[in-house]
């Protein structure tokens, strides 16, 4: 398997997905729109890892933006069987310590759970965004790969903190310990998230809900009915601010620019067509439309109220319980299909992940489920993985 | 018919401030050569996020504050979006939902203009044209203006002209924006209607004009057009956006393209929202300078004359050293004519402009003061003044090492009287004859004999109290 579009070093500990620059490393997030851009400074999380000696062993393959499934629609990885993300496969292997990613539509928290290794997507705000190829501001967040819970403290505890480089950093400390102690606790599963899934995913939470209750947690089954409505907001929210940032790739600054032009309209148009691949091209057009002058009110100004109202039932929720476990995905393998039918297939996958993003809470997938949580719930969701995970099998 | 024409305005203004409105580039200064005032936020590269100047919100803030304005306690930004080399994120961050200030009011002449809002942004750069290649120029990205949208409320050219000198002085004099070429900018959106009606008529807008001989220009041709649209049916006005051509002294139609645009504004979750608290307006409050009327009132009130208040309030440099000068205890009107006279010829002969005064508040007071003080004659003072702006000197060492503080007494000023008189009898001839202008004569070669030392008040009185025996 190809695990880095660029490698940087043969002794490098952590890997960085290619949607986080790295200073003076070609950084493409995965497009032919950015092919040969070596940025000028590296992201606040790289910097501060090699400043408390970390080598960063290379640029691991993403697919286009992170806007896919998993990773398989990268302009630099191989047409592959088996469709697995690259980080999560890395981190699996034992090359690397811990990957960085970024999660902005969920394509690393379903990579690491059919990968079957660690990714926590962590509060908004908490990680800076300074360096990263930004593609929904308001929901994108850097997160970390690891086999497990101790390695991913050890990163977060390094990257997390404020950056007054990103106005969106907080001004706060956090706490990323496995207590070790899940006992008491209380967990719910949505079940209309449940219903999603095939019958081995299933098979896994409920697996995974036994393994809870042996540790003295308490889990139970309830509905949750806003996550349809969560995650088309989320779509419509994540596809206009993907729009506006991937506007920049034009062709006339840097990355790729096609040939045979003969005035900056057909410059723009020829080096776009060129450089995005087509589920880009899809959410490009799809953010554009939400924008748009007549369908604003009905479609990006609702998302933002249903933002607000997910977050306000969530937290009402958040009240009762310690966690919400869910599938990360629909199945437990991908296989290879058409990038025609991409932008679909994200849209409904995405309903397992979107919450967090659109609200900003953070989540933790661990054998192969993912467990959400309130705003700053890091500890409490490493401590319940963390409990499962020294079971073994 | 009689016609009434009806204008409002939106109005750029480039904020003097130290860095650009999102990155730490050098903003107000002039780069030297295209590109050496870029970083990779304001060129549009990956990773970089915007973070707030606050001193941009500080100058929007004081702007609203003279402008009448309800300050927003909370103020967000949005992004507009659309395509063009010198827009290197190909878009634009200003605001659209929650602008800083709202709802002013600003009188010109006997006309309420009603300020609709004010807004900040950021510039976009220049494109550079070379035969069949085209540069792009990121210096001027990210230059912190405020946009200042004024209501429907302007009934002639003159008003408009007016309202703009008054913006650009209130600004210079309030360290807002230096308002030199360019730096102000405006869009004229301008109607006619048959005096009387009520109903707005077709509205045009014209586009980028800065210059204020030109917006006059602009304005009086386009309403004419849209006068002879109505009265014999010319043409057939529609709601476009148009450019005036400097030389035709003409408006022309531009691309329905660049009108018609739809730029999916949206809000821009890079910026947190900002909260200006009591705390904050209250320290921006205290720091904004008096609204020029009240300082020109002032002036008028030491003395000042109407000529030297207008030089005053258009320089906010200068109006500041007289303002220190006065708190350091020299008198009002003393202290502008040393400023505007003195100092200002000084520059002169070097080919030098009054703003290029280099001088402290501290060294001028004491020029000046030591003449207040009868310590040293004006003339001293003059050459005191010209040592400390050319050469930097000390005031009170040069004084010093000069002897220009000799004390002369009454008596050594009556022996050089008595001296001059014997050595020129034919100009106390003429004077004790009834030329008056003689004594000027005698006093110039007193003066010369003094060295410059005495006090020319004294001299003039012993002087004349001596011809008359
Ligand atoms: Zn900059």
């Amino acid at each position: 398997m190809k695990y880095y579009a660029t490698k940087i070093s043969n002794n490098g500990n952590i890997a960085v997905d290619d949607t986080i620059l790295v200073k003076g490393v070609q950084t493409a997030a995965g497009s032919r729109i950015l092919k040969g851009f070596k940025p000028l400074f590296s992201a606040e999380a790289v910097t501060r890892l090699e400043a408390k000696g970390y080598t960063v062993s290379g640029k691991t393959n993403v697919g286009e933006f992170a806007l896919d499934l998993v990773g398989e629609f990268s302009y630099y990885g191989e047409a592959e069987d088996t469709i697995k993300g690259a980080a999560a496969e890395l981190v699996k292997s034992g090359e690397v310590k811990a990957a960085l990613g970024v999660d902005v539509n969920g394509s690393t928290r379903r990579a690491a759970a059919i990968s079957g290794v660690d990714f926590l997507k962590p509060t908004y705000g908490t990680v800076s965004r300074y360096g990263i190829i930004s593609t929904a501001a308001s929901g994108e967040q850097l997160g970390v790969y690891a086999a497990d819970t101790s390695k991913i403290k050890e990163v977060m505890d390094v990257i997390s903190g404020h950056d007054e480089k990103d106005g969106t950093s907080l001004k706060k400390e956090y706490d990323y310990t496995d207590t070790d102690d899940a006992h008491g606790k209380k967990v719910c599963i949505i079940k209309e998230l449940l219903e999603k899934a095939d019958d081995e995913t299933k098979a896994l939470i409920n697996s995974y809900a036994e393994k809870l209750r042996k540790n003295g947690v308490e889990v139970e089954e309830i509905s949750f009915d806003l996550c349809e409505v969560a995650n088309t907001a989320w779509q419509i929210l994540y596809s206009a601010e993907t729009c506006n940032n991937l506007s920049r790739y034009d062709g006339v600054k840097y990355g790729y620019r096609a040939e045979g032009y003969k005035n900056i309209d057909e410059l723009y148009v020829k080096s776009r067509t060129e450089g995005f691949n087509f589920l880009t091209k899809a959410v490009i057009l799809y953010g554009s439309d939400v924008l748009s002058k007549n369908r604003y009110d009905d479609c990006y100004g609702k998302s933002l109220k249903v933002r607000r109202v997910v977050y306000e039932k969530f937290e009402e929720l958040m009240k009762q319980y310690d966690a919400v476990l869910t599938p990360a995905c629909s199945k437990k393998e991908f296989t290879a299909y058409s990038i025609d039918d991409a932008f679909v297939k994200v849209f409904e996958e995405s309903i397992f992940t979107a919450i967090p993003n659109l609200i900003g809470t953070p989540a933790l997938v661990s054998g192969s489920v993912q467990l959400m949580g309130t705003h700053f719930a890091e500890s409490t969701l490493l401590s319940l993985a963390g409990s499962v995970e020294r079971m073994g099998e | 018919m009689n016609y009434e024409l009806v204008i409002g305005l939106e109005t750029h203004v480039e904020l003097n401030t130290q860095s650009k409105i999102f990155c730490s580039c050098g903003g107000h200064s002039s780069p030297k050569e295209a590109n050496d005032c870029v970083c990779p936020a304001c060129s549009g590269m990956p990773g970089m996020l915007p973070v707030m100047n606050k001193r941009v919100v500080e100058l929007a803030v004081t702007a609203g504050l003279m402008l009448n304005c309800e300050i927003s306690r909370y103020t967000t930004f949005d992004k507009k979006n659309y395509y063009y080399p010198d827009l290197p994120c190909a878009y634009q961050i200003t605001q659209l939902n929650h602008p800083i200030c709202t709802n002013g009011l600003v009188s010109v002449g006997k006309r309420d203009i009603r300020i609709k809002q004010i807004h900040m942004e950021e510039d976009a750069g220049k494109l550079v044209h070379e035969g069949k290649f085209s540069f792009v120029d990121f210096n001027r990205t990210s230059v912190p203006l405020i946009e200042i949208v004024t209501q429907p409320d302007f009934r002639s050219a003159e008003e408009v002209v007016a309202y703009l000198t008054k913006l650009k002085s209130m600004f210079r004099s309030g360290g807002i924006s230096e308002c030199e070429e360019g730096a102000m900018r405006c869009d004229i959106n301008i109607s006619v209607r048959p005096e009387g009606s009520e109903e707005y008529g077709v509205r045009t807008k014209i586009k980028n004009m800065s210059s204020l001989e030109a917006i006059e220009r602009a304005i009086r041709y386009e309403a004419q057009r849209h006068i002879d649209a109505l009265e014999f049916e010319t043409e057939e006005l529609v709601q476009e956006t148009r450019r005036f051509d400097d030389v035709s002294g003409k408006t022309f139609a531009m691309r329905n393209k660049e009108t018609e645009a739809d730029y999916r504004y949206f809000p821009d979750a890079n910026l947190m929202p900002i909260i200006i608290d009591d705390e904050w307006l209250e320290q921006i409050k205290s720091a904004k300078p008096v609204a020029i009327d009240e300082k020109a009132d002032a002036y008028r009130e030491a003395g000042i004359s109407e000529k030297e208040i207008e030089m005053l309030i258009g320089n906010f440099k200068i109006s500041k050293l007289l303002d220190d000068v006065i708190s350091l205890g020299c008198n009002a009107k003393d202290s502008a004519a040393w400023i505007l006279t003195d100092c200002a010829g000084i520059l002169r002969k070097d080919g030098l402009l009054l703003s290029d005064l280099d001088i402290t508040p501290e060294a001028l007071s004491l020029v000046i003061k030591q003449v207040a003080e009868g310590k040293i004659n004006r003339a001293a003072g003059k050459k005191v003044l010209i040592a400390v702006i050319e050469d930097k000197v000390d005031p009170m060492e040069f004084i010093k090492k000069n002897s220009l503080d000799a004390k002369v007494d009454e008596g050594a000023i009556t022996a050089v009287i008595a001296k001059v008189i014997e050595a020129n009898p034919t100009a106390v001839a003429d004077y004790k004859g009834g030329k008056e202008k003689a004594l000027q004569a005698i006093f110039g070669a007193c003066m010369r004999e003094l060295k410059g030392a005495g006090d020319p008040a004294t001299l003039k009185s012993l002087l004349e109290k001596k011809l008359k025996d």
